[in-house]
């Protein structure tokens, strides 16, 4: 039998559980809305109108989600050189630390024009 | 991989569905469902001790009761769609949050081979050479769950918690992420059961201390916990990203937010704790690491760490958005790369030079200290400079002037009063500290 059927085994089982629970919800609960219930929640006062599509944000998270992809992929690489490290041997350090040592280069390059400054 | 490894992933396969993936499924889900109540109950509890208060006593024996008579009352609360809100998507992001929780607790050794209705099955849903990358993806599709709520809520909190949810568990990842390689590196696989028979002598705690130090922060950020509970900070963003869910849709959210901090404690215990194998004085009794007794050596070491999730909540107070990411992107991040290049280093030398641990420590101690030498230093010097302009500024700032921009104002702190002609009372008394009315007579 394939690893991934327990898998989906439990992931059926989790779905099936939120559905249900959200489904649930929607038949038990009371019905009694006002317009004042329905409107986004700010603490009371008239909520500010969202520009179709949601409101803006800092452009810090996307600069934050670039280095996150970058830095990712450099773990994902780190992975299988990490498990088959014993049968790399010397040249596997070296070739490694050479990556390594490129992408610090990157990093501190980041650092130095802002990059991971958050104001 | 030699054939025993191979044999052992073999073992999950051959597991029939009926009854026995089936009774692990139900088994699991039933498992973690306790432990998410229990665990709510615990830390309310023990945060209402640490408060001087005693916290939810009434319902059942020692309120144990409460959590899910709190998911009872939830159900039958008024279901609200916010006008702005984009309704499918709103849906959706409870069950996409909800499903990778427990997907996570596939993969995570909870003991040994066991028999089970006359099968002898391991005591693991399943498992394959890739299992903690596989958690690793599992988690960020989590992210998907938190960041599709803050944005389909149609509401500015909302929006801003998602992201910064999002934000902080895509920088943590990326130190948690460094924090396995060393694992996997003295382990040679990145199977979580492989890497638990990996630590039958040492614990990983003890062999890699700097990697379990940095994925313990590394954890704390990642779901969202106090003192990193920056997406939920009341104070500013109302409830986060989930400022606009009621009944049990925001107690899906809630739930899966617990299992997500269940999760990552197993995973610690997992890779560094020795998984399901006892401590160190119960491992002399050769029946320990046996049957289903490992599965109780495993949650009390899961429950160690809960505590320390608890304990951190108590004790600390929330820290500034921009401190938090600066930790997580100019230090854990470096100091974990510069760590697996040790590791890595001390392992190569190891393998093909037969170095003792002795020569290695030495040769990489010493360029660490005398780097650190030179950053004390210089950072001494840069001090010492600070230091000096700040005196210098001092200096300038004696100079005051009690009419500064065409209005009376106060002496700044360490400015004095310049003597005027008319009040030879206040001549060289100071603002700072106040003077008393002796010493202006003297004067």
């Amino acid at each position: 039998m394939n690893a991934a059927i327990p898998i989906l085994t439990l992931g059926g089982l989790a779905a099936f559980f939120a559905l249900l629970s959200i489904i649930t919800a929607s038949i038990v609960g009371p019905r009694r809305y006002n317009r004042a219930k329905l409107d986004a929640y700010e603490c009371g006062i008239e909520p500010t109108p969202q520009p179709i599509g949601g409101g803006k944000f800092p452009v810090k998270y996307y600069l934050t989600a670039m280095l996150f992809i970058v830095f990712d992929i450099e773990i994902v690489f780190l992975y299988p050189w990490a498990v088959s490290f014993d049968q790399l041997g010397m040249f596997g350090f070296i070739e490694m630390v050479s990556f390594i040592v490129t992408l610090l280069a990157v990093y501190a390059y980041v650092w130095r024009r802002g990059g991971l400054e958050w104001d | 991989m030699n054939t025993t490894t191979d044999d052992y992933f073999n073992a999950f396969t051959m597991d029939p569905w009926w009854p026995i993936v089936f009774a692990k499924v139900l088994g699991l889900f039933i498992l973690l469902v306790l432990i998410v109540l229990i665990t709510i109950w615990a830390e309310r509890r023990v945060v209402g001790r640490m408060q001087m208060r005693i916290g939810p006593n009434r319902v059942g024996p020692l309120g144990l009761l409460q959590s899910l008579m709190d998911g009872v009352k939830l159900a039958f609360k008024e279901e609200i769609f916010p006008t702005a809100a984009d309704k499918f998507v709103y849906i959706l992001a409870p069950i996409l949050a909800t499903i990778p929780a427990f997907l996570a607790w596939a993969v995570i050794p909870l003991g040994p081979m066991v028999w089970m209705f006359g099968y002898q099955t391991p005591l693991q849903l399943t498992d394959f050479p890739v299992s903690v990358l596989y958690i690793v993806a599992i988690a960020s599709i989590g992210i998907y769950g938190i960041v599709l709520a803050g944005w389909s809520s149609g509401s500015t909190y909302a929006l801003l918690g998602g992201l910064r949810s999002s934000a902080q568990m895509i920088s943590y990842e990326v130190a948690m992420g460094l924090s396995f390689v060393a694992v996997f590196l003295y382990a040679g696989s990145a199977s979580t059961s492989q890497i638990v028979a990996a630590q039958e002598k040492t614990w990983y705690i003890i062999l890699l201390l700097p990697s379990f130090l940095i994925y313990v922060t590394a954890m704390v950020g990642e779901t969202n916990r106090a003192p990193f509970d920056l997406p939920e900070a009341e104070g500013e963003l109302v409830g986060g990203f989930h400022t606009e869910y009621s009944t049990l849709k925001f107690a899906v959210f809630f739930l899966a937010e617990y299992i997500n901090l269940v999760t990552v404690s197993a995973l610690a215990t997992t890779l560094f704790l020795g998984g399901w194998r006892a401590p160190y004085p119960i491992s002399l009794w050769a029946g320990a690491n046996e049957g289903w007794w490992p599965l109780v050596w495993f949650l009390g070491k899961l429950c160690g760490f809960i505590f320390v999730f608890i304990w951190l909540r108590g004790t600390l107070p929330r820290l500034r958005y921009d401190q938090f990411m600066k930790f997580g992107w100019k230090f854990l991040m470096p100091v974990s790369l510069v760590w697996i290049l040790i590791v890595g280093f001390a392992r190569a030398m190891r393998n093909d030079y037969n170095w003792d641990l002795r020569q290695t420590v030495i040769v990489i101690a010493v360029p660490i200290i005398a780097i650190l030498i030179v950053m004390y230093i210089i950072e001494s010097i840069r001090e010492r400079r600070a230091d000096a302009a700040v005196a210098e500024e001092e200096e300038a700032r004696t100079e005051f002037d009690p009419m500064a921009g065409g209005f009376p104002v106060p002496p700044m702190p360490g400015q004095s009063y310049t003597p005027t002609r008319r009040s030879k009372a206040t001549v060289g008394v100071t603002a700072l500290p106040v003077s008393t009315d002796a010493e202006i007579e003297e004067a």
